[in-house]
């Protein structure tokens, strides 16, 4: 598990204190043990690191004959950065869609912890926070506005509500720009904003459908450490992506979605295992061909015997990718 | 659930002060334009049982642009808001009742009816219409206006491109507009049309309006379609936005 954090019990040291006060250790020691001991005992919950926040039973949508989501099986635990990667049209919104109650799933179900999405809405809908895709904020309003709407509407009583949008502005650096209208923002600031948007009501799990499309490069790093920062308060987190750097980046786990299923689920570094770790590059006249091997003696031995441009290098992810959902697509 | 509609109708508020300016001004254009045309211009030469032309026109009027504000309020922007800017889905993930949202959305539509209508009131009054409304005559124009603001939420929920809310309007309203005893009244029409035209509701809502500006009897069987549209047209419009998924 990830995520995972030692934490002091300082309940111990105050039942220690008055046991140590009628003993004969020397004062200095007495103290070094009331240092020392809660530093020592982490007081980890197994059950509550370990806890499933997200969990999909045989989930499905079809939309008349096409079957957007066929039968997903999935769980995602307390803490985690899942990735769901998978070319367009695979069925990531489609999922995340069901999963945000936007969408009634044809079959199957979903769990948010603990509650069922079809059944629990208005408990399913406490627990969420979501920034879809599309620039979904009122353009209409202010920034301000914007996240009052939302503190409103998930009924925030009104001093916590306000304390939640200075804190959020600043979270997301719009502090300056709390009065402006949504329509004279940039694409990222309306992402950042569409994040603050989505923490108002304190979801415990997030949901970012392509968090940084259309984004310039340093916007989009600003959005994954922005997403780190939440994801080291225990948020838990469902990205989807087509960028590969962004999931390699950024998820503890990742499944590769393609039409409709689960191909693929594992850490990066599981599923560069799975293909190989080590790729041999054939230039071929324009075609570039790929050969994987388990470890970098297998591939210059391979690379060895070729004539011609080679060039060895590690796996990545997107390696994984072409090689998971090409090879079924058959071209 | 107070608060709940409250937020939906404060958020339509906010928008409705921002621009309130460019709200007022649009909605005095049409008006004074029916104004100087069949009052002044083709009024003069009507001859009526009683009273000027321009009285009889006035309350037709404003049943007129109460359905049109109110309807275009609350359409026009929910069919945008589900189909374009997709902020509508902000609505549809938040812990609130498709009756609050409805609600909320309906009585936003209302209160720029209302102003809409009160803009010819005032403005039929300084062309020489001595109308008196009373609170009846308000009490019409709110029914008149919620009926057509839930209206808009079951077309624009509904309705799945700009180009047939647009379409919806010339066939649906736009006809309501001309025929519902607006601009004439339905005694001189053939019978058969004038019971078809009866059925809408529109008729009622200019019939109940110029029954009580000229001080007539309580037109309690017009009031009562009314009600019954308003209460049909809302039910529809929550159960719309509760399938919505």
């Amino acid at each position: 598990m990830t995520g995972k954090s030692l934490r002091v019990s300082w309940a111990g040291t105050a039942t220690l204190i008055p046991i140590l006060m009628h003993t004969r250790i020397p004062i200095p020691m007495r103290i070094a043990i009331i240092t020392v001991i809660p530093i020592c005992t982490p007081t980890v919950k197994e059950g509550e690191e370990s806890r499933i926040m997200i969990e999909l039973q045989q989930l499905a949508k079809n939309y008349g004959n096409i079957q957007a989501v066929a039968g997903l099986d999935l769980q995602i635990t307390r803490g985690e950065i899942f990735g769901l990667l998978g070319p367009n049209g695979a069925g990531k919104t489609t999922t995340v869609r069901m999963l945000t109650m936007l969408t009634l799933p044809s079959a199957g179900r979903a769990l948010i912890n603990g509650y069922e999405i079809t059944r629990d809405l208005s408990k399913v809908k406490k627990e969420i926070g979501v920034v879809p895709q599309h620039m979904n904020l009122d353009q209409e309003l202010t920034a301000w506005e914007n996240l009052e709407l939302h503190g409103r509407l998930h009924k925030i009583p009104r001093a916590k509500r306000h304390r939640r949008i200075e804190e959020l502005l600043e979270y997301v650096e719009l502090t300056g720009r709390a009065k402006d209208l949504v329509s004279k923002f940039s694409g990222g600031m309306k992402r950042r904003l569409m994040i603050a948007r989505a923490l108002m009501h304190y979801p415990s799990v997030l949901f970012l459908d392509e968090p940084t499309v259309g984004l310039d490069p340093q916007t989009r790093r600003r959005i994954w450490d922005l997403i780190r920062k939440m994801n080291g308060e225990e948020m838990t987190v469902l990205l989807t992506t087509h960028y590969i750097e962004e999931a390699e980046m950024l998820c503890h786990r990742v499944g590769i979605m393609d039409r409709g299923r689960l191909i693929a689920l594992g850490t990066p570094k599981e599923l560069k295992q799975k293909v190989g770790e080590v790729v041999v590059e054939i230039l071929n006249h324009g075609n570039t061909g790929y050969n994987f091997f388990k470890n970098r003696e297998e591939a210059v031995q391979f690379a060895g015997k070729l004539e011609g441009s080679v060039a060895i290098r590690e796996s990545n992810l997107e390696d994984v990718f072409v090689e998971l959902t090409g090879r079924k697509v058959g071209d | 659930m107070t608060i709940d509609f409250y937020t939906v109708f404060w958020r339509e508020m906010l928008v409705l002060k921002r621009t309130f300016f460019k709200f007022f001004t649009s909605r005095l254009v049409s008006p004074l334009l029916y104004l100087v045309a069949f009052g002044w211009g083709l009024g003069r030469s009507i001859q009526m049982k009683s009273g000027t032309y321009l009285e009889f026109v006035v309350p037709g009027i404003i049943a007129l642009s109460a359905m049109n504000t109110s309807f275009n309020g609350v359409g026009t922007p929910l069919n945008m808001s589900r189909l374009y800017h997709k902020t509508l889905e902000e609505y549809l993930i938040a812990p609130i009742s498709a009756f609050s949202f409805t609600l909320g959305k309906v009585l936003a539509g209302s209160v720029r009816g209302i102003i809409a209508s009160l803009i010819i009131l005032v403005l039929g009054f300084l062309f020489g219409a001595r109308a008196v409304p009373d609170l009846w005559f308000f009490l019409v124009v709110l029914l008149t206006c919620f009926l057509f603001a839930s209206l808009g939420v079951v077309a624009a929920m509904t309705i799945n491109s700009h180009e047939d809310m647009a379409n919806f309007t010339s066939f649906i309203i736009l006809p309501m507009s001309f025929l519902c005893g607006t601009f004439f009244s339905l005694e001189k029409m053939p019978k058969v049309i004038a019971c078809l035209i009866e059925i809408l509701p529109l008729t009622h809502a200019s019939y109940s309006l110029r029954t009580l500006a000229t001080g007539g009897e309580l037109p309690w069987i017009s009031m009562a379609v009314l009600a019954g549209y308003a209460a049909v047209f809302f039910t529809a419009g929550v159960l719309i936005v509760r399938k919505v998924r």
